[in-house]
């Protein structure tokens, strides 16, 4: 493994409700993230993955055990601006256009108008949107508002992008040409990507390495690399290699009920994962 | 919209605002129906009331009031456009102080909690006082034959509409957003600037609308206490006390229209600040 991006070290993460009820959401997790890597968090619901994404991302503190980020604490990451984020919703202000929502980090970071309009129109190409510069967000389909809250995610040259189910409000066909968009993406920019998704097939097609997780409490069961050559393409997606990797990732996540959980568990990841 | 596909083929959606000239059309035929019914419903009345001709004082014909509005436009006795001018001018003060008090109290209650604490009960316990009760205190606080005097009434009705919708809009904020924000760092003005204020731009905006039409209820109600006669409250307590309905019924005319020009005008300002608001865009809010 090349340089390490995101050290996550013995973390746990327990929430405190109403004073004494205990949920251990994350327990004994240990994750690296080399440079340059794309990795998928993958389990069924109450696995915690979306807590760990949100570890890595200093929206949330562990309860116990350290998370880093470029050799830094995950705090001093986020303060240095260190990654992009994008969530399940696009999060897209509609006071404001296309270009405007993709300009708002730049003008956090109070970066000169000119340059910010020329990164805003350059991250606008990346994600092919730039005839939609001067739209607003509610003109615009669901996948594409996702590609602009890409393009903002990437506007600041995060070295890290922390995507939590991006995809998982779109339908099927949307999702897939998404995927193959965030690839071409991926590869242009030499991004580190963490990945948050229900789909297996989604997790497989994008990754350089799938992450397991089972729920109750919420940890790691499986690392499983997918060898996959790139560029990967839509026919990546009918070969035997990724059919074979489609049923590895599936057998992991079913490993979960044989280490004696429930049934109604198991219907439940198989119902969301599947 | 000329703009070409992108290559990810997702159908592009129709444009949000149909050309000025579709606009219009539709505005026009959204406006037809009301204005059929305010006819229908006038001449009904001049018919009715040349029935009861005998009784002219109970009900006056439309035809009567518009001759008592020309009669009266800038007359002596009751001068309906000065009076008018005095207490749109009253009603506009009011507007301006209560909106003024009820933003400074909403951005002191939306950052701070203990202001929320502390101010914010008792601003919904002044919210349950009758204004009718306290206009004569007002009047005697402020000057009975001091504009300022209506203008405190009027603003005492307009601020808690505008304190409770601007404290609602800066703190009813998507928790994506503010997460977001976090994500990039953003200081807490940083996120008051460019997220809570335009997210709170609605929610102003329909209070004040709401205060258009409070501000002229509660300076019309301080009228009524006494204070210069060249005023609309005054002109309707006291045509109506000598039986001059048809220059009360012209009076309370010229006050809604005053009302509903003031209500237009910040229907107005709202498509300019916020054309991007369900509301302004015409669909439906869901």
């Amino acid at each position: 493994m090349t340089e390490t991006v995101v050290r996550v070290a013995g973390v746990d993460k327990t929430f405190v409700r109403d004073g004494d009820a205990r949920t251990v959401a994350l327990s004994g997790i240990d994750l690296e993230v080399g440079r340059g890597q794309f990795v998928s968090l993958i389990g069924p619901s109450g696995c915690g993955k979306s807590t760990l994404l949100r570890l890595i991302g200093d929206l949330t503190q562990p309860t116990a055990g350290t998370v880093s980020v470029n050799g830094k604490p995950a705090s001093r990451a986020r303060r240095d601006r260190d990654y992009g984020m994008v969530f399940q919703a696009p999060v897209l202000f509609d006071w404001r256009t296309v270009e405007d929502n993709v300009r708002l980090p730049l003008e956090l970071l109070g970066q000169p108008r000119a340059q910010r309009e020329a990164r805003a129109r350059e991250m606008l190409s990346l994600v092919e949107l730039h005839d939609f510069a001067g739209h607003h967000p509610y003109q615009l389909s669901g996948g594409m508002q996702q590609r602009v809250a890409i393009a903002r995610a990437l506007a600041l040259e995060p070295s890290l992008l922390l995507m939590d189910e991006p995809f998982g409000a779109l339908d099927e066909m949307t999702r897939e040409r998404m995927n193959s968009e965030v690839l071409r993406i991926w590869e242009k920019t030499a991004t580190t990507v963490v990945f948050v998704t229900h789909s297996i097939p989604e997790a497989v097609f994008l990754s350089s390495r799938v992450v397991v997780m089972s729920a109750r409490p919420g940890r790691i069961t499986n690392l499983i690399e997918i060898d996959l050559p790139r560029p990967r393409s839509d026919e990546t997606r009918e070969e035997r290699r990724y059919f074979e990797l489609v049923t590895q990732v599936r057998e992991a996540l079913r490993g979960d009920d044989e280490t004696g959980h429930g049934s109604t568990e198991r219907l439940a990841a198989e119902g969301t994962v599947g | 919209m000329t703009s070409a596909a992108p290559s990810v083929g997702i159908p592009l959606p129709a444009p949000a605002r149909p050309p000025r000239a579709a606009r219009l059309g539709r505005g026009l035929a959204a406006s037809l129906p009301p204005m059929v019914t305010f006819i229908v419903v006038i001449i009904g009345w001049e018919l009715a009331a040349s029935r009861l001709q005998s009784r002219p004082y109970v009900m006056p014909p439309p035809s009567a009031i518009l001759a008592a509005l020309v009669e009266n436009w800038s007359a002596d006795r009751w001068p309906l456009l000065a009076s008018a001018q005095h207490t749109f001018f009253e009603a506009l003060g009011g507007l301006v102080i209560g909106t003024a008090v009820g933003l400074t109290v909403a951005f002191a209650v939306s950052r701070w909690a203990s202001a929320r604490d502390a101010v914010l009960p008792l601003a919904v316990a002044a919210n349950a006082i009758p204004v009718i009760a306290v206009a004569p205190i007002m009047n005697n606080w402020f000057g009975v034959l001091e504009p300022l005097s209506k203008m405190m009434i009027a603003a005492l009705l307009v601020f808690f509409p505008v304190m409770i919708n601007v404290t609602r809009g800066l703190t009813q904020v998507e928790p994506g957003a503010l997460e977001l924000m976090r994500s990039y760092a953003a200081s807490e003005g940083q996120t008051l600037r460019k997220v809570r204020v335009p997210n709170a731009l609605p929610f102003f905006l329909t209070a004040l609308k709401l205060g258009t039409t409070l501000s002229l209820i509660g300076a019309i109600v301080g009228e009524y206490f006494g204070g210069s006669s060249d005023v609309i409250g005054r002109v309707v307590v006291q045509s109506a006390s000598a039986l001059r309905f048809d220059v009360t019924w012209a009076a309370i005319l010229l006050g809604s229209s005053a009302g509903i020009a003031f209500y237009l005008v910040i229907a107005a300002v709202e498509r300019v600040l916020i054309p991007w608001h369900p509301s302004v865009r015409g669909e439906q809010v869901g």
